[in-house]
């Protein structure tokens, strides 16, 4: 059994040490919103964050993780009150929505490090998570918006 | 605007599907329960009051509208709910969606099946939702009046309520339930005027934007349903091959897995969850009977198709005067081969499926573009009843065509009809990319002249490729016939909008074995690339600029006509561009609406290509809501600029070469240009829009890759090496 | 005379004929990067055989060259990829620590162990590349510039001599990973003991470098 913390929950979880930990948070823990695309870390549908450094869970080992704090999209907010929610709700920003779990943890780490990012810091910072629906401008939107709004 | 023998496969859809017997389609419009009853539609009941299959009114007058087309981003869960909204006059507040059964009652008019493709959700719903939401509210209406007394032309409805303002009188829709389902509902309800519109042809925000930023949304590969076993799938490294030998020892020995099942087309490892299932695969020893594809490349389809092209006589798409004759007059004659690929969907959601499967009938979840295809499938695999077989339709990690399928459908059919348990089959990226149904690789022998003047005289295009219908069409019980025309190979060539007078466009059937599908623009994704870019050097010939080139033979094409003005003149054609970069135009009409894109490019020395900014001006009739229309001019420029710049997958001893994102690339934040979407102001009948803003834009680029270098891209993907700087 | 040459110019006479310190930095114009390290490192191993020193060298900076150590030792802002050697996808960038960006750290995907399967990004303890002050590129130059570069602290990163610079190499888990990256990909072109033997034969015989 290996206790793990996410989203400042505790659980125990029955799985293999080297068991990656987007599978660890979907079949085990229950939590969907974190989403497998491609499996090697080239589409960041599967982002969280490990102690506040974004993680592609796809490839991140379970024993990795022990003694850290995990945040998911679930955990971001409870009551979509972070202001990257609030601006992609208001900038309509999702089409299909697959991806944007992981759009949404990444820019969040953005934001962490970088209060007002120019729209070349968005480019570098997000190029690491595909889209296929084309929602790349509106997400740029959305972060510059939700950095107006004090996005962390 | 096709031959006669041609294959609308539109219609021939709903032809099919009636012939099929699976269900009774002598049905128009859902209005009310009684009809819905006679029709046997069966509705659950969950709503205080549920006059018809798409409309929910709860007693606390909150409105669910009941969608039975599959939302994968195109924003139907908005723009659907956003017409009921309107004609019911309920706020929009109040308003909210879920997803439809399998049902007959949501068999969408403009397919004449219960699906989502062809860029028709609204085009198709626009009428009967209206009046659906029309009966409900004079319903309402009726019920108020009867309860005053006074006559319902005296009250109106306004923000979920009716109003008798004579006597100030009013009362909620919420407390109006029991009277109006005791209403017979009109049968010509009166409809609103357009101009008193509330929320059609306004950018209301998205209904499903909050579940899709805090993890609540469920897609198929969410599902989750008690006591279910999670499935992998190990195919056939070549198209087509056959399981030969399994030694699954290893695979069983895997802690988790529960059984190994093995299936024609592959070998699944059922496991208590998907990493079990992985350990479980990856140990499978598996040996396979390749089959007639293992000798097949793309290089051997490419030398088919232009032999093909040169030798085979095809059939005539459209024929107008006679080609022999403008060529014989042409003064200048232009002549070019243009060569699309083969193209994966690359849905951002992997092919997912959940069955449960038991004797006496079936449940499925999951991710689909065509629910009553899928219930028939499952009824026919699992050997249940139709009516047997519930299908509940989650939210699509994208669909572009890929979810017409029904490959992943009977994947966890019969793995649950195999194991007595649901079973939830989920296919990894790879499995994505080489088991996918791709565009049609299509090649293109054309041939164009103008006379001294400097005017077109004829146009000859002859499209060689597979015919999707050949393949797709099996799943309804249609064989393509060698003399039928199936239109989803050439649309968008054949009824090409330029005035030639001596006009041939041929198509050339040839089948490779490699499993082809719906697109995203299916036809139109590729022969806007061979006809715009082939214009262009035609244009080019004639010495005409790019625009006034089209505008002058778009006389009869008003529509064309007008959005490339609009984005000739947004993007400043003919005024200088900033230094380096380049002006590329192109236009399409599919689907119903009208699409022109100038793309800004700059080719760099070592010939990689940026795109800038895209202008795109749009004419799809009447909007419902002009930012989805937005939304999917953006998205349909990404995925064709993505399949233009690195879309390619090739075949080598029938194996699919390309895996995942590393070697199948796609357009990244990084690379994204500045998109801006102009739409025309119209009151013609409503276009598509999920699939119409794809086509024009890789002939755009390349156009404007011209302008930039002086060379012509007859090939995609678009390769760099070819465009860099000689030293 | 432009730059490069005259820096093998005089590098050569450097090590031949024991030219003057001061001739040296002077025209290169890095007087107290010098005095901290380089000539210092060739003085000491008296009685050595330059030559050999130098042919221990080119042989073994092959490794160095190869796509497994040089990816992550571009002269650019970000690593290269593959033995193509191509910019990293996603617009990688080394950061002011060499750990990435932001969003983009290198241990957003690479783990410190090597995950099996195809395409999954490699890993290894400690995954990273130099930082931005002190790039240790070995990308875009020369065989000699390395050889130099690695006898220099301001920028091998601190090591103190050439031997600690081998020690580096001979024990670093992220080094000794470009013998076993695994998932087919290819290795340097000596193995990691005949590189490091290569590497002492170097240091042994006063670590000289070739032009």
């Amino acid at each position: 059994m290996a206790k793990i913390s996410v989203n400042r929950k505790q659980y125990e979880v029955d799985a293999d040490p080297g068991t990656l930990m987007l599978w660890v948070l979907r079949d085990e823990i229950g939590l969907t919103g974190t989403k497998f695309g491609c499996g090697i870390a080239q589409c960041g549908s599967c982002t969280i964050h490990v102690d506040g450094e974004a993680k592609r869970s796809c490839v991140t080992p379970l024993s990795s993780v022990l003694g850290k704090e995990i945040t998911t999209i679930e955990g971001l907010s409870n009551d979509l009150t972070h202001p990257l929610q609030k601006a992609w709700i208001d900038g309509d920003v999702a089409q299909c929505g697959y991806c944007q779990s992981g759009q949404i943890m990444a820019a969040a780490t953005l934001l962490k490090n970088n209060k007002k990012p120019t729209d070349a810091d968005i480019d570098q910072a997000m190029a690491g998570i595909i889209c296929r629906c084309g929602t790349y401008n509106r997400i740029k939107d959305a972060i510059k918006q939700a950095a107006i709004n004090g996005g962390k | 605007m096709t031959s006669k023998n041609d294959l609308d496969r539109r219609s021939f859809l709903k032809a099919s599907i009636i012939a099929g017997g699976a269900a009774v389609f002598g049905f128009s419009l859902p209005v009310g329960l009684r009809a819905a009853e006679r029709l046997g539609v069966t509705l659950e009941p969950v709503a205080d009051f549920q006059p018809n299959a798409f409309i929910k009114i709860a007693k606390d007058g909150r409105v669910t509208v009941v969608v039975g087309q599959a939302e994968m981003g195109q924003g139907v869960f908005t723009s659907l709910p956003q017409i009921v909204a309107d004609e019911l006059e309920v706020d929009w507040a109040n308003v909210s969606y879920e997803s439809a059964p399998a049902n007959k009652a949501f068999i969408n008019p403009a397919m004449g099946m219960q699906g989502t493709g062809g860029s028709s959700s609204v085009k198709g719903l626009f009428a009967p939702l209206r009046k659906s939401a029309a009966t409900v509210r004079e319903m309402l209406v009726a019920a108020a009046a009867q309860g005053w007394n006074v006559a319902p032309e005296t009250c109106k409805a306004e923000s979920g309520k009716v109003i008798h303002a004579a006597s100030g009188r009013s009362a909620a829709y919420g407390d109006l339930l029991d009277a109006a389902a005791k209403v017979a509902p009109p049968a010509n309800p009166k409809l609103k005027d357009p101009k008193d519109f509330k929320y059609i042809g306004k950018a209301v925000k998205r209904l499903d934007s909050p579940e899709k930023v805090n993890g609540k949304a469920i897609y198929g590969i969410d599902v989750k349903v008690p006591g279910m076993l999670t499935a992998t799938i190990l195919r056939s490294p070549v198209i087509g091959g056959k399981v030969k030998t399994v030694d699954d020892a290893a695979a069983k020995a895997v802690k988790g897995v529960t059984s190994v099942i093995s299936l024609e087309y592959g070998v699944a490892v059922v496991a208590e969850n998907f990493s079990a299932a992985r350990k479980g695969r990856s140990a499978l020893k598996v040996t396979w009977d390749e089959g007639a594809m293992a000798s097949v490349s793309s290089e051997s389809i490419y030398t088919a198709f232009a032999s093909a092209a040169d030798k085979d006589k095809g059939l005539v798409a459209k024929k107008t005067g006679d080609v022999a004759d403008g060529k014989a007059k042409a003064a200048k004659t232009v002549e070019a081969i243009y060569w699309t690929p083969f193209v994966a969907h690359a849905t951002m959601e992997p092919m997912t499926f959940t069955a449960d499967v038991r004797k006496d009938g079936a449940e499925v979840w999951g991710g689909v573009q065509a629910q009553m295809l899928v219930q028939q499938t499952v009824a026919a695999t699992a050997g249940v009843p139709v009516d047997k077989v519930k299908v509940n339709t989650t939210l699509l990690g994208g669909g572009f065509g890929r979810r017409f399928e029904m490959d992943y459908v009977i994947d966890a059919t019969l793995l649950s009809k195999a194991v007595g348990k649901p079973v939830k089959v989920i296919w990894t990226r790879e499995d994505d990319m080489q088991n996918d149904v791709y565009r049609p690789a299509t090649y293109n022998k054309m041939s164009a002249g103008i006379d001294a003047s400097g005017k077109p005289i004829f146009w000859h295009h002859r499209v060689v490729n597979d015919a999707i219908m050949a393949r797709a069409g099996k799943a309804f019980g249609f064989i393509l016939k060698d003399d039928q025309l199936d239109d989803s190979s050439f649309e968008g060539a054949h009824n090409l909008p330029y005035a030639f007078p001596n006009f041939q466009c041929d198509w050339v059937r040839k089948d490779t074995g490699v499993p082809v599908g719906f697109w995203r623009s299916v036809g139109s994704s590729h022969t806007a690339f061979s006809t715009e870019c082939f214009l262009d050097e035609v244009a080019f010939a004639a010495g005409k600029d790019p625009v006034a080139f089209r505008l002058a033979m778009l006389d009869k094409h008003p529509r064309h006509a007008a959005v490339v003005k609009l984005a000739a003149e947004k993007a400043g054609w003919g005024k200088p561009a900033e230094a380096g970069i380049f002006r590329g135009i192109a236009v399409h009409e599919s689907f119903g609406s009208y699409v022109a894109q100038v793309a800004e490019v700059s080719v760099a020395k070592d010939g990689k290509v940026r795109v800038h900014r895209v202008v795109c001006a749009v004419d799809c009739g009447q909007v419902v809501n002009p930012d989805t229309v937005a939304a999917q001019m953006e998205g349909g420029i990404v995925y064709g600029l993505t399949a233009a710049l690195y879309g390619e997958i090739t075949i080598k001893d029938g194996r699919v070469q390309q895996r995942n994102f590393t070697d199948q690339k796609v357009l990244r934040m990084n690379e994204m240009p500045k998109v801006e979407v102009y739409i025309v102001p119209s009151t013609e009948n409503h276009g598509g829009v999920g699939e119409p803003g794809t086509p024009p834009i890789a002939p755009a680029v390349v156009n404007a890759i011209f302008a930039a270098t002086g060379k012509r891209v007859r090939s995609l993907p678009i390769k760099t090496a070819e465009l860099a700087a000689k030293a | 005379m432009n730059r490069s040459s005259a820096l093998k110019l005089i590098f050569i006479a450097a090590a031949f004929a024991g030219a003057s310190l001061a001739f040296y930095s002077s025209r290169i114009g890095r007087l107290e990067r010098v005095e901290a390290s380089t000539i210092n490192e060739t003085t000491i191993a008296a009685g050595s055989d330059p030559a050999k020193s130098r042919a221990a060298f080119s042989e073994s900076v092959k490794v160095f060259f190869s796509a497994r150590c040089s990816n992550c030792h571009p002269g650019g802002d970000g690593p290269t990829q593959g033995d193509t050697m191509t910019p990293h996808s996603m617009e990688i960038k080394r950061g002011p620590d060499g750990r990435g960006i932001g969003e983009q750290k290198c241990t957003t995907c690479h783990q410190d162990i090597n995950l099996d399967g195809d395409g999954l990004p490699p890993g290894a303890p400690n995954w990273h590349m130099p930082g931005e002050a002190n790039k240790m590129a070995f990308q875009g130059i020369s065989a000699g510039q390395l050889c130099r570069n690695l006898k220099d602290p301001l920028k091998n990163g601190g090591r103190k001599s050439a031997k600690d610079a081998v020690h580096h190499i001979a024990t670093d888990p992220l080094v000794l990973w470009a013998w076993t990256p695994g998932n087919g990909r290819t290795t340097p072109p000596m193995s990691h003991a005949d590189f490091i033997k290569k590497m002492n034969e170097w240091v042994d015989n006063g670590a000289a470098c070739p032009e």
